[in-house]
């Protein structure tokens, strides 16, 4: 048996239970995402020290030091965490409605969706970086293939298999009008638009985190509360309506709130992959619980990889600044093979 | 459907007809117009001096010949791989074969400065391996077998991966960033004939191959208890069909770049029309996927002229409405 806490209100109105080694975990990978955090505040081209890092941000000044972390760095690392963190929370809630642990945003084509429409904007002469409209065109592409897709699989309801497979066939759709849309770009805007679609932190501002931050806090704590009907699913159709579910109504709110995390994210950090796809992998395997559980642990864990992977792009080639999503497929690469592995061994 | 041999004869006539006119129009349309008597003079009659004759001879011919093998191949292995996974959306593009071999063609270009096709096709032959190793295996479920939804899902992880690994070899090599960016969307333009004809023998040894396996791949759709019991190797024969699907889209891509879609929806259309034996349905599958990229390239050169769409975005725009019906017309999705 699983140890857990029980938390009840005088007169039992509500009550929460919690697994203690999902609180632990989750502690544990908190402090290692602060630690990880203030590492990476510490390095970079201009070299500092961590000592002085800890004092600028105690007491902040007006020296160039003080610039460095609090206008540069530091907004650049909180983008991070937060875009990370929304991925795999993301990725969690749609491995959850699929049923399937090879649905990620970015293969069901919610990320194609905002990658389609940014490089659209670009193309009729938005700027990346400078133009305040790109990260809401995006979000509206991935709202309008995400309306699409639900529209064209629905038949009595969603079915989360032809969710699946409708995603996919208008992903490559997108995917051949994004190629289209490089090809006829002057070279100088289709480097930009590629690497926009490989996922870049370059240049992250306050104004970027203070736009970004609402969609997380409202969608993270509604999928908190209602994870549970996701556990409840994952039993079968039938006994989650057994069990006095919702089951369309809520496979709506989780794809919602799963395009709205991903959608968001990606918004602002351009087509980051495979944080999606394996953040909710690695947290499946700290921990057994339900997705309630899974949620905090999958989200801290994409903030980590997105973090380690913006500090290489950063730091490793220094004078180059090498977009984020490059070292994310290399960090995610060796966990799918492992994946690969894991399958296997359970066949054999 | 056509069942009587008649039909099926004046059938596969038509076709034949079809791919005539579609190569005819490949040479003859596109930013110089050339007549029918120039085309008919440059073959026969070659004057150096003629910017009609040099177009066709040097440009055109190459291009035709190259959307011609491309087209056959990509529809050939996307048959033989529905087949094999019994799987109506199966096809070398959505699972992860094209990409596996893209992604080795672009490690070849940039960081072992490989250019010609007859060097590059073997980082295909290599990426297209690996991938179909990889989604074979992510794609079974335990217990189950092969399952459809779960082997698209695991081509469109293996694309995903092997797409951002190549796109990050590119931000990293940006000089080479133009030259590949056309071919990565798939284009037939621009291939020497030189270039092309050190790869032949060894496509035509496949597509041969999967020609005189017709009478295995009819019994392949039958329960696999069943087809041991009729003494038929299925393990050999399946690994014999994974290499033939292996060098074809291999050789495609490493000709061509990536051109989804045509391994999609041509093996449908030919199934329609001649049903599901594979003694009418395959070599007519290479005839009608010819065909369609043939067409494909020439519209492409026309829509949005003095530029080119790449011919990979138009097979893409015309797929994407047939995957999207067969995905929601697919039975047993559970």
């Amino acid at each position: 048996m699983t140890r857990s806490l029980v938390l009840r209100s005088p007169k039992d109105r509500w009550s929460v239970k919690l697994n203690v080694r999902v609180l632990v975990v989750t502690l544990a990978l908190a402090v290692l995402l602060a630690v990880s955090s203030l590492l990476a505040l510490a390095s970079g081209s201009h070299p500092t020290s961590f000592m002085e890092v800890l004092g600028t941000l105690v007491a902040p000044g007006q020296s160039e030091l003080s610039l460095i972390i609090l206008e540069i760095r530091l907004p650049r690392i909180i983008m991070a965490i937060l875009v990370g963190g929304a991925l795999g929370s993301a990725g969690l809630i749609l491995q959850g409605l699929v049923r399937n642990p090879l649905a990620s945003p970015d293969v069901i084509g919610i990320t194609s969706g905002a990658s389609a429409a940014a490089v659209l904007f670009l193309w009729l002469g938005g700027v990346a970086g400078t133009s305040l409209l790109l990260a809401p065109v995006a979000m509206g592409g991935a709202f309008a293939v995400a309306l699409c897709i639900t529209a064209l699989a629905w038949h009595r309801g969603i079915s989360p298999a032809r969710l699946v497979l409708v995603g996919v066939g208008l992903a490559a759709a997108l995917t051949a009008v994004t190629t289209l849309l490089l090809v006829l770009s002057p070279d100088s805007t289709a480097m930009n638009a590629y690497i926009w679609l490989t996922g870049s932190l370059y240049a992250s501002q306050w104004h970027d985190v203070t736009a970004l931050a609402p969609w997380l806090v409202v969608c993270w704590p509604l999928a908190l509360i209602k994870l549970r009907h996701l556990d409840a699913q994952s039993m079968g159709e039938d006994m989650a309506q057994g069990l006095g579910s919702a089951l369309q109504s809520h496979r709506l709110l989780f794809l919602v709130l799963a395009v709205g995390l991903a959608g968001s994210a990606v918004a602002y950090a351009g087509a980051v992959g495979f944080v999606g796809l394996i953040a909710p992998h690695m947290a499946r395997r700290l921990v057994t619980s339900g997705h309630t559980g899974l949620l905090p642990i999958a989200a801290l864990i994409g903030a980590l990889i997105l973090l380690y992977a913006d500090w290489i792009g950063r730091v490793a080639f220094i004078p180059r600044d090498l977009p984020a999503g490059i070292f994310v497929a290399g960090i995610g690469a060796p966990f799918f093979v492992y994946l690969l592995y894991r399958l296997r061994r359970e066949l054999g | 459907m056509l069942t009587s041999l008649l039909a099926r004869v004046s059938g596969a006539l038509f076709c034949l007809g079809l791919l005539l006119a579609a190569m005819v129009s490949s040479l003859v349309f596109g930013h110089i117009p050339v007549s029918l008597d120039m085309l008919a003079a440059s073959l026969v009659d070659y004057d150096p001096g003629s910017l009609e004759h040099l177009v066709i001879r040097t440009e055109r011919f190459s291009r035709t010949m190259t959307a011609l093998i491309v087209g056959a191949g990509l529809a050939i292995a996307g048959a033989l791989m529905q087949t094999l996974t019994r799987n109506p959306l199966a096809s070398p593009g959505i699972l992860g074969i094209n990409a596996g071999a893209m992604f080795f063609v672009v490690v070849g270009a940039t960081l072992f400065s490989l250019t010609s096709p007859s060097e590059l096709v073997w980082a295909a032959f290599t990426g297209a391996a690996t991938a179909a190793f990889l989604v074979y295996f992510l794609g079974q479920e335990a217990g189950r077998g092969i399952s459809p939804v779960r082997t698209v899902l695991a081509g469109v992880a293996v694309t995903a991966l092997f797409v951002s690994f190549a796109q990050g070899l590119l931000i990293l090599n940006q000089d080479r960033f133009e030259s590949i960016l056309f071919w990565l969307a798939g284009s037939v333009s621009g291939r020497d004939l030189e270039a092309i004809l050190p790869l032949l023998p060894l496509f035509c040894l496949a597509l041969l191959v999967a020609l005189l396996l017709c009478r295995q791949l009819n019994l392949l759709g039958l329960d696999d208890e069943v087809v041991r019991g009729l003494g038929l190797k299925v393990g050999h024969v399946r690994l014999l069909i994974g290499l033939v699907v292996i060098v074809l889209a291999g050789t495609s891509v490493a000709m061509a770049g990536l051109i989804g879609f045509v391994g999609l929806i041509v093996p449908h259309m030919a199934r329609g029309i001649f049903g599901t034996d594979h003694r009418w349905f395959l070599p007519l599958s290479a005839i009608l996927g010819a065909t369609l990229l043939l067409a494909a390239d020439t519209v492409a050169r026309l829509v949005i002229p003095p530029q080119e769409v790449p011919v990979g975005v138009m097979t893409a725009l015309m797929g994407t409405p047939l995957f999207l019906h067969l995905a929601r017309h697919l039975r047993k999705v559970s």
